[in-house]
């Protein structure tokens, strides 16, 4: 063995940290929280940005380090995605520090729970081995359960959170057997020696560990058919919390199928896309169409999420780097646009009026002209329409399907984000051309509308400018 | 002799019941807890007879991790549980059904 020296952790930087930062939180929140929260709040932003800053400083650009016997990797990737995640969930406790104050959930476990989340996602995406992946998995989702359950006095979050728990549960026992299997077939735990293990034909064996896998990460991802809780989420959770739960998991849940599947498991790649492909197409057709029945705000977005889980699925069904590719790129703008939409759900309640339901933005350009227009931005840019950053992510995964000779796949995408236009534009038409009848007018609250401007400005400046973002997917997955 | 074939039929045997029991089981939640435990037990076992039957231990370190992460699972598992009765003064499966749609 070499000399450890503290110049080898160095790569680590980000989640020794954040693990720092965790224990600092909790202090403090002892010592000079209790009287007043918002000084938690803040600190926790100071944090995170903090939390940044270590990454730039820790990371090694252009180079892949492998790190504590190959159980960590640090790669631009990692990088890209650890830095995305700080600002992500920056911007989220911006979002929902009113929220929180108002329902008197503004205490600082709260704060420390969404830590350990974002830790469990840092180590995921610096995964090496099956049993990093293991552990991310387990340190996201359980912070994730308490988090569903946070507001102890609701008795539909709790509800929310007791479905989210069994099903998750059962979908990380389902991973663990499925790796049980391939390290049994394999004899490691390492996804590099995975990689090198599977290189020859498929085993049945093999087949039903990765079968297993799949099911796994649809799970996590919320894919049909192993969707069932992301709608009962979505709804019953402090929509703080569902801000979360809809952002940053899924950059967790890219990292999980890129290491695990495109890196570990890429020899066998054509057992595990035709599993993908039938996910994906189940979870665009299913997601589009019952979002429509939607008349509840945040399970239309579920259900959206679901379908644009989908999209990021098909990036991976091509097998190829200009697949995965796209779906970073996917993965990353449907993260931002998703932050901004639930942004502006708790710019638009109050006291005693939460305006989930989609009556509730009934004639919201009068009432609150900016707000309305942030929204039409955020939904013509999930929707796909030009020239909103949407737009080109949804482009990039059809093109690349289509460099494969994935054609119907391509077809049925491109029919159903046609379907998917009609459930975002409808809000659209809910908040200009319905009459507002005698909902509240808009608050001013001017920090978080500044911040949301800046968010939906980014929706529509990316598009324009759509190759700076997909020139950094480019480059971190080194095809330069 | 115990073979390795043995392990994983009792492997996959527990598996199939853990799994059939959170599908079948209708009636309490806690039930499903101790399914979910289960499966977790199944996936442990493969993994020790795997280490055995290859003599590598890394499958035996992992074990270890499980069974911390499932402890850590089942408390937040029973807290959520507690939470969840206090507000509805049941704990039926078929009670948790006022989201759907």
């Amino acid at each position: 063995m070499t000399e450890t020296s503290f110049a080898q952790f160095l790569p680590a930087l980000p989640e020794i940290y954040l693990v720092g930062a965790i224990c600092a939180l909790l202090m403090f929140d002892v010592f000079f929280g209790l009287k007043k929260p918002t000084r938690t709040a803040s600190v926790a932003l100071l944090l995170l940005l903090g939390g940044a800053v270590a990454t730039l400083i820790s990371a090694d650009f252009g180079h892949r380090q492998v790190l504590f016997s190959g159980m960590y990797i640090a790669d631009d990737l990692a990088t890209l995605l650890k830095l995305a995640s700080f600002l992500f969930v920056a911007i989220a406790l911006f979002y929902s520090g009113e929220f929180l104050g108002r329902r008197k959930l503004q205490q600082g476990e709260y704060y420390v729970l969404v830590f350990t989340a974002l830790l469990g996602v840092l180590v995921l995406t610096s995964a090496g081995s099956l049993l990093m992946v293991y552990i991310g998995v387990e340190l996201l989702s359980l912070s994730l359960y308490a988090l569903v359950a946070f507001d102890r006095e609701n008795g539909v979050a709790a509800e929310a959170a007791m479905k989210y728990f069994v099903l998750g549960a059962i979908a990380s026992g389902i991973m663990l057997y499925g790796m049980s299997l391939l390290y049994g077939l394999s004899g490691t735990l390492s996804l590099a020696g995975l990689a090198t293990a599977f290189s020859g034909p498929n085993s049945l064996g093999l087949i039903l560990g990765l079968a297993f896998l799949v099911v796994a990460v649809a799970f996590k991802f919320g894919a049909v058919p192993f969707h069932m809780w992301v709608p009962d989420v979505y709804q019953g959770a402090p929509t703080s919390v569902s801000l979360l739960v809809a952002s940053v998991p899924k950059i967790a849940s890219f990292a999980v199928a890129y290491r695990l599947l495109a890196e570990g498991l890429g020899e066998v790649s054509g057992t595990w896309t035709q599993m993908l492909s039938v996910l994906a197409v189940l979870s665009l057709l299913f997601g589009n169409l019952i979002a429509i029945a939607q008349t509840n705000l945040r399970r239309m977005l579920a259900y959206s999420a679901i379908s644009n889980v989908g999209f990021i699925l098909l990036g991976f069904v091509t097998g190829t780097g200009d697949g995965y590719e796209a779906a970073l790129y996917f993965t990353l703008v449907y993260v931002m646009v998703v932050l901004g939409t639930f942004g502006a759900i708790l710019l638009a309640s109050r006291e005693g009026f939460e305006a989930d339901e989609i009556a509730d933005y009934k004639g919201l350009s009068s009432r609150d002209p900016s707000l309305a227009f942030m929204v039409a931005v955020l939904m013509f840019s999930t929707a796909g329409i030009p020239p909103f950053v949407g737009f080109w992510a949804k482009l990039r995964i059809i093109e690349s399907l289509v460099n494969v000779g994935h054609l119907w796949l391509s077809i049925i995408a491109v029919v159903m984000s046609v379907i998917g236009a009609f459930y975002y534009l409808r809000i659209v038409w809910v908040m200009y051309f319905d009459p507002p009848g005698d909902l509240p007018r808009g608050q001013p609250r001017l920090a978080l509308r500044f911040v949301l401007g800046l968010n939906a400005a980014a929706a529509l400046g990316l598009g324009l400018f759509p190759d700076v973002l997909l020139n950094v997917c480019q480059t971190v997955l080194h095809r330069g | 002799m115990i073979t390795l074939q043995h392990m994983m039929v009792i492997s996959g045997l527990l598996f199939a019941l853990s799994v059939a029991g959170i599908f079948i089981n209708r009636r309490n939640v806690i039930l499903l807890l101790m399914c979910i435990e289960l499966l977790l037990l199944s996936a442990n076992f493969n993994f020790v007879a795997f280490s055995r039957w290859l003599g590598n231990i890394d499958g035996q370190v992992f074990v270890f991790f499980i069974l911390t992460v499932a402890a850590a699972e089942s408390a937040i598992g029973l807290a959520i549980l507690v939470v969840l009765f206090r507000k509805r003064r049941s704990i039926d499966v078929e009670d948790l059904a006022t989201l759907k749609g």
